[in-house]
C-alpha cells in the first residue's frame, strides 16, 4: 500500500492542513509520498521533505501549475497516481477543487472530508451539514480522499529527511488561466488553525460595529470570524464566514458574539474545546452548545471584555 | 446558446435531520423536500443568461424518485424551458450521475452548464468537477461571480483567503457559491405555466450507463452531543473562568 498525499502550500511552506492529511495518512498506513506542485514551489518542497513519515516528495514546478490550476493539476495527479492505493488531499478549497477530477479521470468515486480513519478502506464523514456521521467503505481499487484538517492532528513539521524527486511531467490543458487573485490581507491568524476566534453575527449591527471584535481579537491573538449573516450583510468579507457552505474551525477558545448559532453556523464550530456566547437574547441556540454563556448588551460586554484582558 | 443546469431534490434547508433508530440512514419519511439550495442558484443564474439574451434555451436536469419532477417543475417555474428526469430509485452516487449528465451534454450540446456546488443531504462537493473530468471541459468552481465572452467566461471563485478570478474556456462546466444571486420566487401564473412545459422522462439505462456503486454506507449516526455550560452572570466572571477553570487565555 503506497498514499500519494497532494500538499497544499503557499510555495515556501505547507500549510497547516497538509500536516493534518499528513496525520490522516499515518492512520490509513503504508508509505506516503507527498506531491508538491505548484510554480515556484522548490522550497516548500522542502519543507516537505523535512515531515517524519514521509518516504519522497515530488516536486512538479512549472509555470502550467501556477495557482494549482485544477484542470492542469488533475491530468499531473492521473498520470503518477498508477503506483497508488490512496490519494489524499486536505479538504481545502483548492483540493475540493482539483481532487473530484483526479477521481472521475481514474473511474472512480472520492470520499469527502474525513472526519476519522476507521479502517485502510473506511472512513466517516459529516453529512447532513453535521447533523450526521456516515461511516462510509470504499469500493474501488483506488481511494481518492479530501480530508478535513480540523479532525486530525497536525504532523511535525521536523525531524523527516526524505529525498525530493523532481517530476518531468508539464501536462497543459489549456482550458483555464489565472485572470487575478485578491487574497485578504491580514496579521491575525488563520481561521482554520486559529487557537483562538473571535466571531460575529447579524447583531453586530453594522461594519463599524464589526471592528469592535477586531480589536479584541487583537488583543487576544486571535482570528476573526463571522456567520454567514454578518458576510452577507456586508459586514466583513466572504472569507471570514464559518458555517456549513464557510470554514469549518476547532480552535482552542471560540467566542461568538451576538449570533444567534443556526444550525449552518453550528456546524462550522462545535468541534471548539471552549465556546463562549455573548448574546441578549437568553433563548439564542448558541447557549446550547456554549460552555459559558453571558447574557448581555455586547455594545458593553464586549468593551469591557476587551479592557479586562 | 443552450444552458444546462441540474437541481436534486434535498431535504428541506429547514427541516432539522433525524437519524433512523436502527442507524442505517436519515429518516426521511414525512420530510418536507425541496429544491437544493445551491440548485437554485445555479438555475436562477441560467434564467438570468436567458433573460439577457445570452442563452437560447435553458434545460434543467434531476435524477431520482418520480416525485423528483417536484423540483423539476419548480425550476420550470422560475423560468427554464424544458427539463430532462433520469428516474431512479436508488440513490445514485456522484460518478454515475457526471457519466449520465456527460451523456446528456453530448445529445444536448450545451455553451454551458451550470451546477449547485454541493447537495445539502451528502454534502460531497463532487458531481460538476467528475462532469467537467468526463467532458474534458475546463471548470470554475464556487462562484460568485460570472461574465460572459464569446469564447470564454470569466469566473470569481470563493477560495480560502479570498475570490481568484479565472477566464475559463467554453463549454465550461460551472459550480456556484451562496453569493451568486438571489434566486426569486416561483409566481403563479409561472407556476400554473410551468405545468404545461414539457418534461421528458429517461432512465440511466437510457443513456447507457451503468449504475455503480462506489462506496458503501455501513452506518449512520447522530453527531456527538454538546451539553450546554454554564451562564455567567458578568464579564468578571467569565474571564475569571476562562482564566481559571478551562485554562484557555
Amino acid at each position: 500500500m503506497a498514499i500519494l498525499l497532494i500538499a497544499e502550500h503557499d510555495n515556501a511552506l505547507l500549510k497547516s492542513a497538509t500536516l493534518s492529511t499528513v496525520t490522516a495518512a499515518t492512520q490509513i498506513g503504508g508509505d506516503i509520498d507527498l506531491l508538491v506542485v505548484g510554480n515556484g514551489c522548490a522550497a516548500a518542497a522542502d519543507a516537505a521533505a523535512k515531515v517524519p513519515g514521509v518516504r519522497k516528495v515530488l516536486l512538479a514546478d512549472n509555470a502550467v501549475y501556477d495557482h494549482e490550476i485544477a484542470e492542469n493539476v488533475a491530468a499531473l495527479i492521473k498520470e503518477i497516481a498508477a503506483d497508488y492505493s490512496h490519494i489524499l488531499a486536505p479538504a481545502t478549497t483548492n483540493g475540493k477543487n482539483f481532487m473530484p477530477r483526479v477521481a472521475a479521470l481514474l473511474d472512480v468515486g472520492q470520499i469527502s472530508e474525513i472526519m476519522s480513519v476507521e479502517s485502510a478502506d473506511t472512513f466517516k464523514r459529516p453529512i447532513y451539514a453535521g447533523n450526521a456521521i456516515a461511516t462510509v467503505q470504499s469500493l474501488d481499487a483506488v481511494k481518492v480522499i479530501t480530508v478535513r484538517g480540523t479532525s486530525f492532528d497536525p504532523a511535525a513539521t521536523e525531524g523527516g529527511s526524505a529525498s525530493v524527486e523532481s517530476l518531468s511531467q508539464v501536462t497543459d490543458t489549456g482550458l483555464s488561466r489565472l485572470v487575478s487573485e485578491e487574497l485578504a490581507q491580514s496579521d491575525r491568524p488563520e481561521l482554520t488553525t486559529a487557537k483562538i476566534i473571535v466571531s460575529g453575527g447579524r447583531g453586530m449591527g453594522d461594519k463599524a460595529h464589526f471592528e469592535m471584535l477586531e480589536t479584541l481579537a487583537d488583543k487576544l491573538g486571535a482570528a476573526v470570524g463571522a456567520t454567514r449573516a454578518a458576510v452577507d450583510a456586508g459586514f466583513v468579507a466572504n472569507d471570514y464566514q464559518i458555517g456549513q457552505t464557510g470554514k469549518v474551525v476547532a480552535p482552542e477558545l471560540y467566542i461568538g458574539v451576538g449570533l444567534s448559532g443556526a444550525i449552518q453556523h453550528l456546524a462550522g464550530m462545535k468541534d471548539s474545546k471552549v465556546i463562549v456566547a455573548i448574546n441578549k437574547d437568553e433563548d439564542a441556540p448558541i447557549f446550547q452548545v456554549a460552555d459559558y454563556g453571558l447574557v448581555a448588551d455586547l455594545f458593553e460586554a464586549v468593551p469591557e471584555l476587551e479592557k479586562s484582558l | 446558446m443552450k444552458v444546462l443546469v441540474t437541481v436534486k431534490r434535498v431535504i428541506d434547508y429547514n427541516v432539522k435531520v433525524r437519524v433512523k433508530a436502527d442507524n442505517t440512514d436519515v429518516d426521511l419519511k414525512n420530510v418536507k423536500m425541496a429544491v437544493n439550495p445551491f440548485c437554485e442558484i445555479a438555475v436562477e443564474q441560467a434564467v438570468r443568461l436567458k433573460e439577457a439574451g445570452k442563452a437560447s434555451e435553458v434545460i434543467v436536469v434531476s435524477m431520482g424518485p418520480q416525485n423528483a419532477q417536484e423540483q423539476l417543475r419548480t425550476a420550470l417555474a422560475m423560468g427554464a424551458d424544458r427539463a430532462i428526469l433520469v428516474k431512479s430509485e436508488e440513490a445514485l452516487e456522484s460518478l454515475t450521475v457526471a457519466k449520465i449528465l456527460a451523456k446528456i451534454i453530448e445529445e444536448e450540446q450545451p455553451g454551458l452548464v451550470i451546477m449547485g456546488k454541493q447537495s445539502i443531504d451528502t454534502d460531497n462537493n463532487q458531481t460538476g468537477q467528475m462532469l467537467a473530468a468526463l467532458t474534458g471541459m475546463s471548470q470554475g468552481t464556487f462562484i460568485s461571480g460570472l461574465e460572459l465572452s464569446d469564447t470564454e467566461a470569466q469566473v470569481v471563485r470563493e477560495i480560502d483567503g479570498g475570490l481568484q478570478t479565472l477566464a475559463v474556456k467554453l463549454p465550461a462546466i460551472l459550480t456556484v457559491d451562496l453569493r451568486l444571486n438571489e434566486p426569486r420566487y416561483a409566481s403563479l401564473p409561472n407556476i400554473m405555466k410551468a405545468k404545461k412545459k414539457p418534461l421528458d422522462t429517461k432512465s440511466p439505462e437510457d443513456y447507457g450507463v451503468e449504475v455503480k456503486a462506489n462506496t458503501k454506507l455501513l452506518k449512520v449516526e447522530p453527531p456527538a452531543e454538546r451539553q450546554a455550560g454554564i451562564k455567567v452572570a458578568s464579564v468578571a466572571e467569565l474571564v475569571d473562568k476562562l482564566k481559571n477553570e478551562a485554562k484557555v487565555i
